[in-house]
């Protein structure tokens, strides 16, 4: 046996993952526009909506499990780079709103007549372009991330004060964006958007084309974990993770590798912000929110976070349970979310998936054991634990 | 190599570290020859490990030379620019990577790819596969090579950072406590993988087995409060009086 092979590209779970979500997603872009709504196919347009959502809510949480659940890094402040994202977005969207606004000034957005700009301030230069837009979406987060990460892994920081500086750093963000005078339509945001490369988004077609979009890029997130996670990289994060300085007895950088894998997460983060902006249609500081990056992680931890779907069927499962809770009971939800996380702490500390998966490992190994008994295999010798 | 300061492999001159004024080194001089084996001994507190600590970069002595292979003054660089010089170390309690196979963590140790671009692009070879399996002979382990080094006992463990170690493929290795925690039968099997290290590596191995050291059958070096208190074969240095002193704590 002296085959190994280091870059096996994604493994059967995840092409596994990738075809499903595909699959149901055609399914349900069918089932929206090519049955007639008193059609038992039919899906209504409000579930599509909050499916976009859940969907960049999953490209969120697979952006923080690579850093988290892969290399360590316990991110409370991955929702800035995702607010940022949908910033970018938003700015193009407002951009072609054009003379359809109240004020009806073809360059200035509405919130910038009202506050007496006389021209476009520098900063929303090109985002009248969509490629332009784009390229800011993952370029902003991209660079504040690499930014932040190169100060605080150089000066190794981990840990939970690393932590805390992410959420300081979100909380920072929403405290500027609150700010009229910082150009972003302060504390009500952006918002009334109209058309997006040239199709009205309000239309259901708009509408299922960005879910479909967003199916697409969330598998294109997996295929990218698998990828990274699987390299001799992935390994190098995982040992990272575990024992970071280890890893510089061996010669590793662990501060390159984390600032690698934080940057890359951070456009992830960037990408789903920016197609979750003109699905909801609409854009404001609230998105900085330090709690909105804990549910990010509460997401990951229920999934299974170090598992390549986890995160997904984390995101779908709570904010599945968040609409029908809020709908049932809106003062509760909080409480339910809070138990949800010491629970999966206590109790699932592996996740959804991660539980699942120990299980099947643990079967299999029972098997071992029996093959053993048979002496089918050769049974290592005990040897005696350490006194330390 | 004319830009060589010395000839040796190793060379520690009139060191000191102090920790909130405790001394851990203390004056400590040391000098290694390319291909030795050297076995350090002395009491707990005699500097030892934060010997090592200095050696890779860990620790920053307050005054002192440090050189590596005649030619690399040690106190300039950081652990992981240490390493790549060629210098492994294996530490007192055994730290492999717990979440990966046997094979992975001699992958990561293996020297050679340590950029993030070959890394994530470049698959392994038939060279590394090749030499993966020469280790795995070396430290016996090979029938345990897809299983997860948490499932290692005590004394594998030990053998597999020392496998580590050797896919590292450095001029000088350290290796702190190989034998703590192991039976008998262990013991001698760590010996006989050293000495067969030692053909061709410089080797520091710090030990307070003294059997084990007699099995090693090296030159002995005995710290005490940070400095060298003794050198030479193994019974003549634990003839020495002042040894016996510090051994009996008088």
């Amino acid at each position: 046996m002296t085959s190994f092979n280091t870059a096996t590209g994604p493994g059967r779970g995840t092409w596994i993952s990738v075809a499903t979500i595909t699959l149901l997603a055609i399914a349900i872009a069918i089932a929206n526009l090519g049955f007639p709504p008193d059609s038992a196919l039919h899906v209504p347009d409000y579930a599509v909506a909050l499916l976009g959502k859940f969907l960049c809510y999953a490209m969120l949480a697979v952006s923080l499990n690579l850093v988290w659940g892969y290399c360590g890094i316990l991110s409370l402040g991955h929702s800035a780079f995702f607010a940022l994202g949908g910033y970018a977005m938003g700015m193009y969207l407002m951009r072609q709103i054009g003379t359809r606004g109240v004020y009806g000034n073809p360059v200035l957005p509405d919130f910038m007549v009202f506050l007496n700009y006389k021209e476009l301030p520098w900063f929303w230069y090109g985002f009248d372009q969509f490629w332009f837009a784009a390229l800011m979406a993952m370029f902003v987060p991209g660079l504040l991330a690499f930014v932040f990460g190169w100060l605080a892994f150089r000066s190794r920081v981990s840990g939970v004060y690393l932590s805390i500086i992410t959420q300081a750093m979100t909380y920072a963000l929403l405290l500027a964006f609150f700010r009229n005078d910082m150009g972003f339509g302060g504390n009500n945001g952006l918002t009334d958007f109209k058309d997006i490369l040239g199709f009205d988004i309000q239309t259901r077609e708009t509408r299922a084309a960005l879910f479909a979009t967003s199916a697409i890029f969330l598998c294109l997130f997996l295929v990218i974990t698998a990828l990274v996670t699987r390299s001799r990289f992935g390994k190098l994060m995982i040992a990272t993770r575990d024992a970071e300085s280890r890893t510089r007895f061996l010669g590793y950088r662990p501060e390159k590798v984390k600032l690698f894998v934080w940057t890359l997460s951070a456009v992830m983060a960037g990408i789903a912000g920016a197609l979750y902006v003109p699905q909801v249609g609409i854009i404001n500081p609230g998105e900085f929110a330090p709690a909105n990056s804990i549910e990010v992680v509460i997401w990951t931890a229920v999934g299974g976070r170090g598992t390549i779907i986890g995160p997904v069927i984390g995101a779908f499962l709570v904010n599945g349970g968040k609409s029908w809770f809020t709908g049932l009971f809106p003062e509760v939800w909080l409480f339910v979310l809070g138990a949800l996380f010491v629970l999966t702490t206590l109790f699932l500390p592996k996740g959804v998936i991660g539980t699942l998966r120990e299980g099947w490992i643990a079967k299999r190994g029972i098997r071992t054991s029996k093959h053993l008994e048979d002496g089918e295999l050769a049974l290592p010798k005990p040897q005696p634990q350490a006194a330390e | 190599m004319s830009n060589r300061v010395t000839s040796s492999m190793l060379y520690l001159d009139n060191v000191h570290v102090a920790f909130d004024g405790f001394k851990a080194i203390n004056g400590l001089s040391m000098i290694l020859e390319p291909g030795e084996m050297r076995a350090i001994i002395g009491p707990n507190g005699a500097g030892k490990t934060t010997m090592m600590d200095i050696i890779t970069g860990k620790t920053a002595p307050d005054e002192g030379d440090v050189w590596f292979d005649g030619k690399h003054d040690l106190i300039t660089y950081d652990e992981s620019a240490i390493a790549t010089m060629g210098i492994g170390r294996k530490f007192q309690k055994p730290t492999v990577f717990e979440s990966h196979t046997l094979e992975d963590n001699l992958l990561l140790a293996m020297s050679g790819r340590r950029s993030i671009k070959t890394m994530l692009l470049d698959p392994g070879g038939k060279a590394e596969a090749q030499r993966m399996n020469e280790i795995f002979d070396t430290i016996r382990l090979g029938e345990r090579r897809k299983d997860f080094a948490a499932d290692l006992s005590h004394g594998q463990k030990q053998w597999l950072e020392i496998g580590m170690l050797l896919a590292q493929d450095p001029k000088l290795l350290l290796v702190d406590e190989p034998v703590a925690g192991m039976t008998d039968a262990e013991t001698e099997e760590t010996a006989r993988l050293l000495r067969e290290i030692a053909r061709d590596h410089t080797v520091v191995v710090v030990e307070h087995d003294m059997d084990f050291i007699r099995d090693l059958d090296v030159k002995v070096t005995c710290l005490h409060e940070g400095a060298v208190l003794a050198e030479g074969q193994l019974d003549s240095v634990s003839a020495d009086q002042r040894v016996i002193d510090v051994y009996l704590g008088r």
